[in-house]
Parts: C-alpha cells; sequence; structure tokens
C-alpha cells in the first residue's frame, strides 16, 4: 500500500517538479516567521506549535534550498519520510475548512495538498491555541495511516478507524486530536459530532485526566512534562532531537525544583507495632517486677493460673492451636490477670473472631471482691418503673393496659448464667475489661439474631428484635450460651457436693453445684472416644426463659387481676407456661438434641498411629469452633471461632409480632340512634299524663330542638 | 500455603485457631513431596481441610508452571494416600447445589435429594418423586471448586504475566508495602480474570499489565464479605473470608510469605446480610 502510494507520489512529484520550489521558500518563510514569532513574549504556545514544522523542514526546506532541482524531484516524497504523514492529516480539517482552499486541491489532487496544507494550517494554528501541538504529535504518531489518507481523502472518519485498530495509544492520541480539533474548528467540519458518540467523549476525558494526573513521588504530571520537554527543545534546537529525547526528558526532571513536603508529623508508618510490642513487653517483665513483694504472689497466684501451655500442647495434638507464640502471651496475659484482680481460679475459656479485632476471653471466678456493677443495673431498672409510673398521672382518660411482659431478673451472680465472671481483650498485652453479667432478656434476643462481632465492646448491636444492650452485652450472651452448649467432662471427674445439693434439691429437683470427685480414678481414652455417654455437661443448661433456674414469672401478677374475664385469659396462660425444664447438671452428652440428622459431637483420637498414648478430642457440631479433649486424667475446653452456632438451614429472621386486635365491637363500642320526633312526643305524653306541672318539660323540649 | 513452607504457614496462619496436629504436619510434609514428584508439580499447595462429621478431608492442590492454568486437586483422609479428583464441572456445581449440610468424610457416601418433578402424562399433570443420588466425591470437587473460585487469594505483584501469556511467580515480589497491605485492592483473586473487563477505561489506565490481570477482591460482593486484620502489632495481615467463613489468608509485610488455608465444613454463609 505505501510503497504504491509513494511511487504514485513520486510520479506526480516528478511531473510537477516546478511547483515545489514556492513550496520550499514558503515553508522556509513560514518557519521563519515561526521563529520570529517565538522570540517575542506573546505565547509560549507558539513554541509546541512550531515545532513540527521545524522538525520536517530540515529534510525537506534545507534540500531544496542547497540543491534545488534534486530536492523538488525527491524531496518531499520520498526522500523526507516524516513529512508526509503530517501533511494529509492535517488536511482533512482544511477540506472541510473552506471551499476556496478545497478548489485547487481538487485540481491537483495529491501534491498540492503540500503546499497549501502548510500554509493555511499553520495560520490556523496560531490562532488555536496549544491545539496544534497536539495535532501535530497525534499526525506524527499515526504516521501509518497516511496512505489511507490519501486514498479517502473525501471520508474523513474511516483512517481513524483503521488507526483506531492498529493500537490503543494510537487511539487514545487520535482521540485527543479529534477533540481538540473539534473544539477549535467547531464550526468548520460539521461531521464531527455526529460521529464522535459521547461515549468516545467521556474516554478522551478520561484519557487527558489520566495525563494530568499529578504523580505523588515527584508532583508532575505527564501533561505538564510534555509540554516542557517540548519547550525545552524548541527553545534550544538541538541538531538531533529525536536521538536525545530521554536526556532532555531526564533533564527537564531534573531541573524542576521540588521541595519534600513538610507534614508537620513524623511518618508513624509502624507505630502500631512498636505499641504493641511496647505493651508485651511488660508482659514479659512482670515476673521480676513481682518478685519483689513475695507475700502477694504466694497469696494470690497460688492456684489461680492455669497451665494454659500444657493444654495448649494437648489441644495441638488435637489439631487446635493458636501457634506457640501467641499462646504463651495469652498466658502470660493471664498471669497479668490474675495479678491485678481478686481472682480464686482462672481459665482460657478461648477466642472469638471478629471483624476487625479479635476477642480473647478468660473465665474467672473472684474471691470475695465482687463489684459494684449491679447496682447500676438495678437504677436502670428502677428508672423504667418511674416511666411507667408517669403513666398513671391522668386518670381521666383509660390508660394503655398493655404492660410489658414481665422483666424476668437475673441470676445472681455465682449461679446460673452469671456462674462465672469473663473477661476480655483484643490482643495479649492490652487492658483486660470485665463483662458485664449477661440477663436473660439478652439471650433470649441472642438466639433469635446472628450477628458478627466487630472487636469493639462498645458497638451498638443493630437487629430485628433490638437487643438490649452492645456488643458486650451480645458477646457475654453468646459466652453464656457456647459454655452451656459444650463445656464437657470426662464422667466422674465432677460429683455433686453433698451438703448444697440436697438444699437445691429441695427448690426445685436439680442441683446445680458440684465439685471434684477426690476419687477420680482416670477413664480410659478408648471409652471416651467410643462412648458419648462417658461424657457429661458440667455447666447449667440454659432455659429457653434465658436462665438457668425456673423463675416463676407468675405469682406476682396475679393480685392485680380483676376482670374475670381477663382473670380466666392469663389462667390458661398460666396453665401453658409450665416450669421449663432442661436437661440437668452432669447429664451425658449422648442425650444431646441431633440437629436435624446430624449427629452433635465428633469424637476422634487425635493420632491412629500411636494409640497408647493419643487423646480423645470431642468436636462440637453444633457450636462450630468448640473443641474438648481428654488424656485420661486432664481434660479441658476451648472454643475458638466466631461466636456463632451451626444450622442446616439458613438464619431466619424471626417473624413479627402478632398484630393487636382491635376492640370487639360491643355494646360498649355502638350508640343508639338519635331520639326522634316521635319518641319524644310519647314521651312527653307519658310525662304529661304523669306529672302535671309541664315547666320541667318546656325546658327540655328546647334543649333538645338544639341538639337537633 | 506452600508445600515447602508449611511450618512457617502454618504458624502463621493459626490466629484462626485451626491447625495441624504435629502428625499430620509431618506426613504432609512427606506425602506432599511425593505427590510433587508422582505428578510432576510444579508446586503444590496445601489448600486446606474440609471437616466431615467422621473423618476430615485434607486437600492439595498441584500446580503447573503457568499458575493459572487449572489446578489438578487432590485429597487424602490420612495424610498419606493422595487420590486425584476430577476437574469440576457446571453439571456438577448444579447438581450438589441441592445438597445442604455437613460433609460425612466418607468419599462414597450417597446424599439422596428427593427431586419433584412434573410429569405430563395425556392430560393429566401430576409430580413424580425421583430421587436423586449424589456422590459425596462429587460434591467434594464442586464445592473446593467453588471456594477456589470465590475467595482463594494472591497479594497483588506475587504473580506477573509473561508476555506470552503464561503466569509465573514473581522472584521479585519484595512483599506488600504496610500502607497497601491495609487495603482490599492490593489482593487478588487466585483464579482467570471475570470482572476485569467490565471495568472503565479510566480504571484500567493505572493498571500495570503484567502484575494487574487478576480481579482485585475490593469489589466483591456483597461489600464487607471479607475482614481485614492487622495482628501482632501490624507485623502480619490476616484475611478471612465471610462468606466462606473458614478461609484464612495471611500475609506479613515486606516478605514473600502469603498464602491462604482452608478450614471449614464446606458450606457458604448465606446468612451473610444479616449478620453484618
Amino acid at each position: 500500500m505505501e510503497d504504491s502510494t509513494a511511487q504514485k507520489q513520486e510520479k506526480e512529484n516528478q511531473e510537477s517538479g516546478e511547483e515545489e520550489r514556492p513550496w520550499g521558500e514558503i515553508t522556509a518563510a513560514s518557519s521563519q516567521d515561526f521563529k520570529s514569532g517565538l522570540s517575542e513574549p506573546l505565547e509560549s504556545e507558539q513554541g509546541p506549535e512550531t515545532e513540527p514544522y521545524s522538525r520536517s523542514s530540515p529534510p525537506g526546506s534545507p534540500q531544496s534550498r542547497d540543491s534545488a532541482p534534486l530536492g523538488d524531484l525527491t524531496g518531499p516524497g520520498a526522500s523526507s519520510p516524516p513529512s508526509p504523514p503530517e501533511e494529509p492529516s492535517s488536511t482533512p480539517p482544511l477540506a472541510l475548512s473552506g471551499q476556496g482552499l478545497e478548489a485547487p486541491r481538487q485540481t491537483h489532487p495529491n501534491h498540492s495538498v503540500i503546499p497549501e496544507a502548510e500554509t493555511p494550517h499553520s495560520d490556523h494554528l496560531k490562532q488555536s491555541s496549544d491545539i496544534g501541538e497536539l495535532t501535530h504529535l497525534t499526525c506524527q504518531s499515526t504516521g501509518n495511516a497516511f496512505p489511507q489518507f490519501q486514498q479517502t481523502n473525501g471520508h474523513l472518519y474511516e483512517p481513524r478507524d483503521v488507526s483506531c485498530s492498529n493500537s490503543k495509544q494510537k487511539e487514545l492520541r487520535f482521540d485527543i486530536f479529534q477533540e481538540e480539533d473539534s473544539n477549535s474548528n467547531y464550526d468548520l467540519d460539521e461531521a464531527e459530532p455526529e460521529t464522535a458518540p459521547s461515549v468516545l467523549e467521556t474516554a478522551i476525558q478520561n484519557a487527558k485526566a489520566y495525563l494530568l494526573k499529578t504523580s505523588s513521588q515527584s508532583g508532575l504530571n505527564l501533561y505538564d512534562h510534555l509540554s516542557n520537554m517540548l519547550t525545552k527543545i524548541l527553545d534550544e534546537r538541538p541538531e538531533n532531537a529525536v536521538d536525545i529525547i530521554e536526556n532532555i526528558s531526564q533533564d527537564v526532571k531534573m531541573a524542576h525544583f521540588s521541595k519534600k513536603l513538610d507534614t508537620l508529623q513524623n511518618e508513624n508508618e509502624m507505630l502500631p507495632t512498636y505499641e504493641i510490642a511496647e505493651k508485651q513487653k511488660a508482659l514479659f517483665l512482670q515476673g521480676h517486677l513481682e518478685g519483689a513483694d513475695q507475700e502477694l504472689e504466694d497469696e494470690i497466684a497460688g492456684n489461680s493460673l492455669p497451665n494454659v501451655m500444657e493444654s495448649a500442647f494437648y489441644f495441638e495434638q488435637a489439631g487446635v492451636s493458636l501457634g506457640t507464640d501467641e499462646t504463651y502471651r495469652v498466658f502470660l496475659a493471664l498471669k497479668q490477670l490474675t495479678d491485678t484482680h481478686p481472682i480464686q481460679r482462672c481459665r482460657f475459656w478461648g477466642k472469638i473472631l471478629g471483624l476487625e479485632m479479635n476477642y480473647i476471653v478468660a473465665e474467672a471466678e473472684l474471691r470475695d471482691g465482687e463489684d459494684e456493677e449491679e447496682a447500676e443495673e438495678e437504677d436502670v431498672t428502677e428508672e423504667r418503673d418511674n416511666e411507667d409510673s408517669e403513666g398513671e398521672e391522668d386518670d381521666e382518660l383509660p390508660r394503655s393496659f398493655y404492660k410489658a411482659p414481665q422483666a424476668i431478673p437475673k441470676e445472681e451472680s455465682r449461679t446460673g448464667a452469671n456462674k462465672y465472671v469473663y473477661f476480655v481483650c483484643n490482643e495479649p498485652g492490652r487492658p483486660w475489661v470485665k463483662l458485664p453479667s449477661v440477663t436473660p432478656a439478652q439471650i433470649v434476643i441472642a438466639r433469635q439474631i446472628k450477628k458478627f462481632f466487630t472487636g469493639r465492646l462498645g458497638t451498638p448491636i443493630i437487629s430485628y428484635p433490638p437487643f438490649p444492650g452492645d456488643e458486650s452485652n451480645y458477646l457475654r450472651a453468646q459466652i453464656a450460651r457456647i459454655s452451656a452448649g459444650t463445656h464437657v467432662s470426662p464422667l466422674g471427674f465432677y460429683q455433686f457436693s453433698e451438703e448444697e445439693g440436697e438444699e437445691e434439691e429441695e427448690v426445685e429437683g436439680g442441683r446445680d453445684s458440684f465439685e471434684e470427685n477426690p476419687d477420680f480414678e482416670g477413664i480410659q481414652v478408648v471409652d471416651l472416644v467410643e462412648s458419648l455417654s462417658n461424657w457429661v455437661h458440667h455447666v447449667q443448661h440454659i432455659l429457653p426463659q434465658g436462665r438457668c433456674n425456673w423463675f416463676n414469672p407468675i405469682q406476682k401478677s396475679e393480685e392485680e387481676e380483676e376482670d374475670d374475664d381477663e382473670e380466666k385469659e392469663e389462667k390458661e396462660e398460666f396453665d401453658y407456661i409450665e416450669q421449663e425444664v432442661g436437661p440437668p447438671l452432669l447429664t451425658p452428652i449422648s442425650e444431646d438434641l441431633e440437629i436435624q440428622s446430624i449427629p452433635p459431637w465428633t469424637t476422634r483420637l487425635c493420632s491412629n498411629l500411636i494409640p497408647q498414648y493419643a487423646i480423645a478430642v470431642l468436636r462440637s457440631n453444633l457450636w462450630p469452633g468448640a473443641y474438648a479433649f481428654c488424656n485420661g486424667k486432664k481434660f479441658e475446653n476451648l472454643y475458638i471461632g466466631w461466636g456463632h452456632k451451626y444450622s442446616p438451614e439458613s438464619y431466619t429472621p424471626p417473624v413479627p409480632p402478632p398484630v393487636c386486635q382491635e376492640y370487639p365491637s360491643g355494646p360498649e363500642l355502638t350508640e343508639m340512634d338519635d331520639p326522634s320526633v316521635e319518641e319524644e312526643q310519647a314521651f312527653r305524653a307519658a310525662q304529661e299524663a304523669a306529672v302535671p306541672p309541664a315547666e320541667e318539660n318546656e325546658d327540655t323540649d328546647e334543649d333538645e330542638e338544639d341538639y337537633d | 500455603m506452600d508445600a515447602e513452607s508449611l511450618l512457617l504457614s502454618l504458624e502463621l496462619a493459626s490466629g484462626s485457631g485451626q491447625g495441624l496436629s504435629p502428625d499430620r504436619r509431618a506426613s504432609l510434609l512427606t506425602s506432599l513431596l511425593l505427590v510433587k514428584r508422582d505428578y510432576r508439580y510444579s508446586r503444590v499447595l496445601f489448600w486446606g481441610r474440609i471437616l466431615g462429621l467422621v473423618t476430615d478431608y485434607y486437600i492439595a492442590q498441584g500446580l503447573i508452571e503457568d499458575q493459572l492454568a487449572p489446578r489438578k486437586t487432590l485429597y487424602s483422609l490420612n495424610c498419606m494416600e493422595w487420590s486425584l479428583l476430577p476437574p469440576a464441572t457446571e453439571e456438577m456445581v448444579e447438581q450438589t447445589s441441592v445438597v445442604k449440610g455437613r460433609f460425612m468424610g466418607d468419599p462414597s457416601h450417597e446424599y439422596e435429594h428427593v427431586d419433584l418433578q412434573k410429569v405430563n402424562d395425556g392430560d393429566k399433570v401430576f409430580e413424580e418423586e425421583i430421587v436423586v443420588r449424589i456422590k459425596e466425591e462429587t460434591r467434594l470437587v464442586s464445592i473446593i471448586d467453588q471456594i477456589d473460585k470465590a475467595v482463594a487469594v494472591i497479594p497483588r505483584g506475587a504473580l506477573f504475566k509473561t508476555p506470552f501469556g503464561p503466569v509465573h511467580v514473581n522472584r521479585t515480589f519484595e512483599g506488600l508495602s504496610m500502607s497497601e497491605a491495609k487495603k482490599l485492592s492490593s489482593y487478588f483473586h487466585f483464579r482467570e480474570p471475570v470482572e476485569l473487563k467490565n471495568k472503565t477505561l479510566l480504571e484500567k489506565a493505572d493498571l500495570d499489565p503484567s502484575l494487574d490481570f487478576m480481579d482485585s477482591l475490593e469489589n466483591d460482593i456483597p461489600k464487607g464479605s471479607w475482614s481485614i486484620q492487622m495482628e501482632r502489632g501490624n507485623a502480619l495481615v490476616v484475611l478471612r473470608s465471610l462468606l466462606w467463613p473458614g478461609l484464612t489468608f495471611y500475609h506479613t509485610p515486606g516478605t514473600k510469605n502469603c498464602g491462604y488455608i482452608y478450614v471449614g465444613t464446606g458450606e457458604k454463609n448465606i446468612d451473610l446480610p444479616f449478620m453484618l
């Protein structure tokens, strides 16, 4: 293609060789014009504009000046490859721009393009701002498309398509060219808006925005850099600009002076790393510190600290571990906890994963130092009562019959679900936070919702049945549920304590306290694996009510009832609410409920290769992440997971509460029709007949008439 | 996680609590080496573990030189004897989508699914019960495939695309910087790109074609299906998938250590929108 057209061009050049001379002069003149224009401080844009001409002139015009006949023959067409790509691409706007220009081209279809294209276009370029720079840049980049331009002079946009398909880069540049051109000669080329859809324009905007993006490292953008480069080239006029373009680019960059921004603060990218390391250093140092006061250590740390590392070793055999170093940090953190709080016994409960941070949970039994939190919470309930009493102020209108279902009081600390106190921290080394004690309402609601923990205790829990409390309460409720479901021990390890047990029996038939069996002989690991009945729950079951021990909500409310109907209804309900009973303490886990044909527990031997030293591993399928091990004598429970219960079905939000029925339409609501005239007259007649004096009746008549 | 650096990887990923017992580790180190030799993989990944009710499946994957080529998946019940799983097909995924609940741990176990199908018998239309039997092995294949496609993660820059097409491990990968490590956009799905084509030109303009040839995690649906945490005081990034709970990705910023492991029941968390 190119060859053929080039030859063709050459021929035509030879035919009209004489016409080439004026062109050489014109270009030389025009370039001189530009040079003189450059010296003027008027427009800095002129620099880039003239650049392509100064580039095209060295191959074209000097030759024509030095050796006129030779240059005439071969100069523009064959010997100067850079020039032809420019010219035709600058013609298309001209083709539409003026009919006066178009006419001569039609007479000299090909080579006449060359002179005419150059001169008017340069004029035009002067007018338009830095567009010219871009147009010529793009023209050179699309040099390949030159022949097509020549052939399809009439169809302006076809070659573009060709060049578009060539490569995306070209497309981009060409788009710029197109857009800039269309802006400047908008009225000239009418075809532009039709063929340039808005998608293309946005693409152009995108590309230009991309070029204008400032680099965060140098503070430069490519657009300015390119224009600076071209300014520099035109200022200095190097002989072989294309060869040293890399150096020029580098020089321009070096010349750009940029001061490092003063950020006011030191760059503290790694600060959290140091911060936690500093805190954890305290963990490792506390051993030394404690050496100072021996008495305290003897007093407190006697047996309150669990042997975390030992159980971690066994759990690692089972394939559950936090990693050795993290376990040791947890161990140290527990030591810190027992040193700073009056804790009788402590245990590593597990880890609950959160979205932003995790919770490390420690289970503790306090000695005598109970805290004052309960008093605060009682205040809250009192406030509620006050709110209720406020409603009673105006006796005239009927008050709302609705009473909130009686709040079930929470269990005393050290009993039921509040038997233990739980401390949490986000990372070993960070301060431990004591979780509030759990209320039955929180457990009941927590059973109906399923939320991820975020890792911040103060986060509000936004859920459909409104959860009474924030994340610390939800966490506490989940801990209570998980403990009740998954804390198990080998049969025989715990036994009911004899004295207390009898007392409890009187109350409700179930016993809720136990003690370690001093005569525990150990149990065969194989038995533990083979039979689930060798494992028992040692944490009380939580009733649907939300408590471990049954609380009868009825007794108080009965007194208030007055109407017979209501009493009956209530009584029926009372009959319905019988005492909820769950499995008693120390029930074997073989009696646990199945989850839709899925067994609730999986037992395994940790190693099949060396069974004689293996331990029994128990995994809960109801609470994924809950594990227990027993090596015959020792056992431990651990939970690591998201804190959610497993269900094969997807979570279903609870149904909305039933809509209250409206009051049934009865004699209290319906009213009689107004008394009619006949009735009144009959009434009057009756009265007149009965009572002779008529004065009072007249009065009433008047009144009634008013009402009618 | 790479089979060669298994011990370090396990230590790094242990924040979620799921590890391997010492005997499993030792046997994996031995047997995966043999797998690599026998199947002539260039790289063997320990993929994870699917918890069954009776036994667990241990899953490994073999990669050839091109990292994005379809991977071969192997499973084992005792970490020693590995069997090759067939590649997952669309049919399998569709077929096993009706099965819910936990894996049993027995590859030959058959789930029964009762399907109601309308049968036109002349004028009458009545429903007929068809019992579909699905082997657990099929389900295993399809679940692994789904997890791989949904949540397999690789940090940006760990792989690079060669000019000829294949994707190789980037030997010059120096780990993500601290600021990058906190952003989801620096992590990619370890699979053939799906969403990349839909990006706009401006979004594409910044992409480095040799590095950004995969989908980034930040556009995952629903938003918030990843939990990103800095553990050990910013020394370790841990990504946990909330859509497939059990998948943990770890990366130590500034080093090459990265990988993912799945330890879970092989069930998708379809309750995610309720839980956020």
